[in-house]
């Protein structure tokens, strides 16, 4: 256990709700009371909550570990404690090793700044020394892809390239223990893929991972094992697919409700019978939604809504297009709608959101953002979101003399489409475009 | 090592900030100065006027060689006491030992001290002040000076982090402080209140200043050695206070 890279023991931490201390009035009475019953106290004076409550657990060197909870469970209040930010209330924390976090990547850039000098800047802020910067600078900023602008204050970088100076910052700290907060979700699609290649390329050079985060397919492709915390406390610890079920399975929905008077009351996944979460692909899937409303309500559609694990939406249905045509509630009724769907689904993690949907406004009267999660199991032939059923049709051997013929007229069909359909270099492809756009407009004006 | 580099960093963040986008340049180092200095020569001339002796030329040496140190005081004092409001974003987002806030700001003010002190020192030549071996005073004076200025800047980041008056409580003290510091004037005048003056840290250090540079004489050594020892005990204290509120910093901005 003395060979954990990081370990938390009994970690409590305590907030106060409103103003710290309002006035030197209210100060004087809080020291004397803090110095009769010292700093530690477990008691819970008004206005004060826990964040954390005997959090423990421990990581080992190189292990990735994950931690997962909902909004609010206390999972920036740990990691403010893991990078030393805020110091706990009761419990000790071992850290062994240079610790870096992966949090705010950016907070330490000053925008009158040019890119280089905030390169210096931010690395040593981050706790890089002056030396390794220079050494690292220049794959610090191949890694931004920022050269051009290297000296251009950051103030004129768009949010995009700022967050991307900062990552390439922190990527090249080479802490031994490195704690990540949501991060991959900085830049563009190919940026986040690099961010995600780094932190392989960090852990595979034997450091230690704690990532903190809200896309469950990251934190289970990453981490071996999990914790996940709820309201402060650890609710489960253990293989990361086992606490990412756990999770799922206590609901986290997030409602967004326009109109008081109306409300989704319940979102359940079916068939009928004892209440299930996880499902064969291909296999019906029925979704139950329910609303009741206070006061007349009319021109509503009840809309489904399945997305994937990172908030894609995968599929999206409502009554209206389905033919029930505009629904109308009066005072005290209830509208109870199942909709049947086939589970087309690849294996993974979806989650469905419900709707009330007012559509000649175009406005929701309630949103209910991940109401009910399932999992969709037994596609090991595929990966995707999509199960679009595939066979294998041909899979054959062609000896290497005797397919001259027909090897060759598959070759010639795709060169001549090449050639037929776009110029092989860019220059041209570019003009053609820009000679298109003129016209296009030409002809749109020329209808208005 | 690295918080050594750090603590440049920030510094050389703050010089250059200030310098950057700036038409005057490093004239901001000597505007302060200067008219602290213009404001002493008119009290001393006003001085003169009332007791009929007349404005001497040393007099003037000494307004100046005081007004430096004091324009170091107080504008180290004046950005040391906002540096961790100032940075709030770093201090609550990222774990760095924070006290290089508060000390960078004495840094970067040193560094316009520094400029300040080039120019004072021609124009002392122009006014025909001379050199002595009293002179090997200063670098000591100057310790003292930074040592009562890095704890004192270090004590008030950390309380106006809790409460906010004291940022405000800091700038009325420092525009009047003036009046009570023997920049404008020799705290010898005050006769049997002297010793009241002298009782402010700051004021035998440029007391000192003004005998060893400009009367080049001994400065006064008892009042010296209750300087350094206050400048010690509030750099001591400053950093045992700091280093027991710092975790709580994150949570009370």
């Amino acid at each position: 256990m003395t060979d954990a890279a990081l370990r938390l023991d009994g970690v409590y931490k305590k907030f106060r709700k409103g103003e710290l201390y309002d006035s030197l009035r209210d100060l004087i009475p809080a020291l004397a009371a803090r110095m009769l019953r010292g700093p530690s106290s477990g008691a819970l004076a008004p206005r004060e909550f826990w964040a954390l409550q005997d959090v423990s657990f421990s990581v080992e060197p190189g292990e990735a570990f994950g931690i997962i909870g909902s909004n609010g469970a206390g999972k920036s209040t740990i990691l403010k404690v893991l990078s030393g930010i805020m110091r706990p209330t009761r419990g000790t924390l071992h850290v062994k090793g240079r610790l870096s976090a992966l949090i705010e990547v950016s907070a330490g850039f000053h925008p009158d700044l040019t890119g280089r000098e905030n390169i210096y800047l931010n690395g040593t802020i981050l706790g890089m020394t002056r030396a390794e910067i220079k050494r690292r600078f220049d794959a610090i900023v191949a890694f931004s892809e920022l050269e051009e602008f290297l000296d251009t204050p950051v103030k004129r970088y768009s949010s995009g390239m700022f967050a991307r100076l900062g990552f390439a910052v922190a990527a090249h700290v080479e802490p031994d223990i490195l704690i990540v907060d949501e991060v991959l979700s900085v830049g563009d699609y190919l940026f986040q893929q690099k961010c995600f290649e780094r932190m392989n390329e960090v852990m595979s050079g034997g450091a230690t991972v704690v990532f903190v985060s809200h896309n469950l397919r990251a934190v289970s492709l990453l981490c071996e094992r999990s914790l996940l915390l709820e309201r402060g406390r650890v609710v489960t610890m253990g293989p990361s697919h086992e606490v990412i079920k756990a999770y799922l399975t206590r609901g986290h929905g997030a409602r967004a409700t326009e109109d008081k008077d109306i409300r989704i009351t319940e979102v359940s996944l079916g068939p009928a019978g004892p209440a299930r979460v996880e499902f064969q692909s291909n296999e019906v899937l029925e979704i139950t939604v329910a609303a009741a409303a206070r006061t007349p309500h009319e021109d509503m559609s009840v809309v489904v809504q399945i997305v994937d694990d990172n908030q894609y939406p995968v599929f999206n249905t409502c009554t209206q297009r389905l033919g029930a045509g505009p629904l109308a509630l009066e005072a005290g009724e209830t509208l109870r709608c199942t909709f049947r769907v086939q589970l087309r689904l690849a294996e993974g993690t979806y989650h469905v959101s419900a709707y009330l949907h007012r559509y000649v406004t175009d406005h929701a009267y309630e949103r209910w953002l991940n109401a009910a999660t399932f999992f969709v199991a037994g596609t090991p032939t595929l990966r995707g979101v999509a199960n679009l059923a595939p066979t294998l049709t041909l899979c054959e051997k062609i000896p290497a003399h005797d397919s001259l013929a027909p090897v060759a007229a598959v070759h010639s069909n795709s060169s001549t489409a090449r050639e037929g359909v776009a110029p092989p270099t860019t220059p041209p492809l570019l003009i053609q475009v820009q000679d298109e756009i003129p016209a296009r407009r030409g002809g749109e004006r020329h209808v208005g | 090592m690295a918080r050594r580099d750090l603590l440049y960093m920030i510094t050389w963040r703050e010089i250059r900030v200030k310098y950057k986008q700036s038409v005057m340049g490093m004239l901001w180092a000597i505007l302060m100065p200067v008219v602290i200095v213009s404001a002493g020569v008119v009290v001393r001339y006003a001085f003169s006027l009332i007791s009929h002796v007349p404005l001497a030329v040393a007099d003037v040496a000494s307004v100046s060689v005081r007004a430096v140190p004091w324009a170091f005081f107080i504008s180290s004092i004046r950005f040391a006491t906002a540096s961790l409001i100032a940075n709030t974003n770093l201090v609550t987002k990222i774990a760095l030992p924070r006290e290089v806030f508060p000390v960078a700001a004495m840094l970067s003010q040193l560094a316009d001290f520094a400029v300040a002190s080039l120019v004072l020192l021609v124009f002392l030549a122009v006014l025909g002040v001379g050199v002595s071996v009293h002179l090997l005073w200063v670098p000591i004076l100057v310790i003292i000076l930074v040592v009562f200025t890095t704890g004192l800047g270090i004590l008030l980041s950390a309380a106006s982090l809790f409460f906010r008056d004291v940022k405000y409580l800091v700038e009325v003290i420092l525009t009047f402080a003036i009046f009570f510091t023997p920049v404008f004037y020799d705290a010898y005048m005050f006769g049997r209140w002297e010793p009241l003056l002298m009782l402010n840290p700051v004021a035998p250090l440029l007391q000192s200043f003004s005998d060893v540079i400009v009367k080049q004489t001994t400065p006064p050594l008892a009042w010296l050695g209750y300087s350094a020892s206050v400048a010690l005990l509030t750099l001591t204290i400053a950093g045992y206070t700091f280093h027991k509120l710092d975790p709580y910093f994150a949570e009370s901005v």
